[in-house]
C-alpha cells in the first residue's frame, strides 16, 4: 500500500518538474544548436508561474473546463503509469485528455483556435494507431498489457520490436509537437496560425495545458522507456538518444502540411509496425 | 507554512520579471524599426536568454511593443490589442514615429506617438531605434513593472 501511495505521489509531484526540466533543457539545447545561449533551465517554470498569476480573460466557461480535464486526464495517465498498470487503460485515459483540449479550442469563434483544432485532430489521427500498434506489440511479446510484467520481462524489448520503437517515435515527434509535425501549434515563434489550437487559452488555463503538457511529455517518454526496461543505464541512454535526435529532426526540418503528415506518418509508420508484428507472429 | 507562502510569492513576483513575451504591432512603420526589432531575435543578441518569446497573441502577452505612427484607421487596431492583453500590461513606444510622430507627424491622417491612444510605459528613440536600445527598453519597462509588483502581489506585507 505504501508504495502504491509512493508510486502515486512521484507520478502527481514528480513527473510536471520532470517534464518541465526536459522541456527547459530542450530549449537550451535547440538554442545551443543554432548559436544561441538560451534561456535558463527553469524558464519553463517561470512562465507557467506567471501564466497563473495574469489576470483572467477566458472567451468561455467551456474552455476553462476544458483545460481542466485536460490537465486531470493527463495526470491521471502519468499516475496510472507510475502506478504499473494497465498499457491499454494509460492510452485510453490520455486519449480523453487529447480530445478535450481540442474541444476547448473548437469552443471559440476564433478561426485561429477552429483550424488548430482541426489540424489537432489529424494529429491525433495520426499518432495513435501507432500507439496502439505498439502497445499490441508489446503484448504479443511479453503476453501482457499490464506494465508490472513490461518491467519484469528478461530481454530488452528494443531487440524485438526495433521497427515498433522508430513508428512510437513518430509519435514522439508530433506529440511533443516538434517540425515537421508542429502544425496546430509550435513552441517556436509564432506561425501561420499565431498559436494555433492554444490561441484561445490564456492566463491560467493557458499554464494548465502547459503543464498538463509536461506530463503528457513524461508519460510518452516513459513508453520509450518500456523498451529497455531491464537496467536503468540502458533505459536512461535510449531516452537521451531519442530525445536528442527528436531535437535534431526538429531543427532540421521545416514545418509541413497535414496531407503530407497524415500520407508519410501512416504509410511509413503503419508499413514498420506490421513488419515488426508480423516478425513478432512468425516467432 | 508561513515560509513556503513566502517562497512562492517571491518566485511568482520574480517569474513575472523573467518571461516577459512581447507582442509587436507594426502601426504603419517604415519598417526599419521592425527589422532592428527582429534583429534582437538573432543569434546577435538572442533576447530568448532572459525568457523573452515574440508571440503573435495579445492575451499571451506581456509587453505591447509598438512601431510607426497611429493613424484614424489604425489606433482602433491598436486599442482593440491593449484591450486584449490581460494584466499586468506594459507598453514600449519604438522609434521616434512611435513617440510623437516622426517627419510624418505633420501629415493629414497621422494622430501622432502611441500616446495618444493607449497609455506608454516606455520611450525607445531612434531612427531606426538600435537593438541595444530596444533591449534596454524592455529591461526598462520590466522595472517599472517590478516595481509596480509587489504591492499587487502581496510580497510587501510578507
Amino acid at each position: 500500500m505504501s508504495a502504491l501511495m509512493l508510486s502515486m505521489i512521484i507520478g502527481v509531484l514528480g513527473a510536471p518538474l520532470l517534464g518541465g526540466l526536459i522541456v527547459g533543457a530542450d530549449r537550451i539545447v535547440t538554442a545551443r544548436l543554432q548559436g544561441r545561449i538560451g534561456p535558463p533551465l527553469i524558464q519553463p517554470f517561470y512562465d507557467a508561474v506567471k501564466l497563473l498569476s495574469k489576470e483572467r480573460m477566458v472567451v468561455n466557461v467551456w474552455q476553462g473546463f476544458c483545460a481542466y480535464a485536460y490537465l486531470m486526464a493527463a495526470l491521471i495517465s502519468v499516475v496510472l503509469f507510475f502506478m504499473q498498470s494497465d498499457l491499454l487503460l494509460i492510452f485510453f485515459v490520455q486519449a480523453v485528455g487529447a480530445t478535450f483540449l481540442v474541444v476547448g479550442a473548437l469552443s471559440s469563434t476564433s478561426p485561429f483556435s477552429q483550424v488548430g483544432a482541426h489540424r489537432e485532430l489529424l494529429q491525433v489521427l495520426s499518432y495513435e494507431p501507432l500507439i496502439v500498434l505498439t502497445i499490441v506489440g508489446i503484448y504479443l511479446e511479453t503476453g501482457s498489457f499490464r506494465i508490472e510484467d513490461v518491467l519484469s520481462w528478461d530481454r530488452p524489448l528494443l531487440f524485438r520490436l526495433p521497427f515498433l520503437f522508430v513508428a512510437l517515435g513518430y509519435a514522439l515527434t508530433i506529440k511533443l509537437r516538434k517540425s515537421p509535425f508542429d502544425l496546430s501549434t509550435s513552441h517556436h515563434a509564432h506561425q501561420e496560425l499565431v498559436k494555433g489550437v492554444l490561441t484561445d487559452y490564456s492566463g491560467l488555463n493557458l499554464a494548465l495545458t502547459e503543464i498538463a503538457h509536461w506530463y503528457e511529455i513524461v508519460l510518452l517518454l516513459g513508453f520509450c522507456a518500456l523498451f529497455w526496461a531491464t537496467h536503468w543505464i540502458g533505459m536512461v541512454v535510449l531516452l537521451l538518444v531519442a530525445y536528442f535526435f527528436e531535437i535534431i529532426v526538429d531543427n532540421a526540418t521545416a514545418r509541413m502540411t497535414w496531407r503530407w503528415m497524415i500520407g508519410y506518418v501512416w504509410a511509413m509508420g503503419l508499413a514498420l509496425a506490421a513488419v515488426n508484428l508480423v516478425w513478432l507472429a512468425m516467432g | 507554512m508561513k515560509w513556503f507562502e513566502q517562497i512562492c510569492m517571491r518566485f511568482a513576483a520574480r517569474s513575472r520579471i523573467k518571461s516577459p513575451w512581447l507582442l509587436h504591432f507594426d502601426c504603419g512603420s517604415c519598417n526599419g524599426c521592425d527589422i532592428e526589432l527582429l534583429a534582437c531575435l538573432t543569434p546577435v543578441y538572442d533576447v530568448e536568454r532572459f525568457g523573452i518569446i515574440n508571440v503573435g497573441n495579445p492575451m499571451h502577452a506581456d509587453i505591447l511593443l509598438v512601431t510607426g505612427t497611429v493613424n484614424p484607421r489604425n489606433s482602433k487596431v491598436l486599442q482593440n490589442l491593449y484591450d486584449q492583453m490581460p494584466e499586468p500590461r506594459t507598453v514600449v513606444a519604438v522609434g521616434s514615429c512611435g513617440l510623437s510622430g516622426g517627419i510624418f507627424r505633420d501629415a493629414y491622417n497621422v494622430l501622432g506617438g502611441i500616446d495618444q491612444v493607449i497609455p506608454v510605459d516606455v520611450y525607445v528613440p531612434g531612427c531606426p531605434a538600435k537593438p541595444e536600445a530596444i533591449i534596454d527598453g524592455v529591461v526598462r519597462a520590466l522595472e517599472k513593472k517590478k516595481a509596480r509588483v509587489p504591492a499587487e502581489a502581496g510580497v510587501a506585507e510578507a
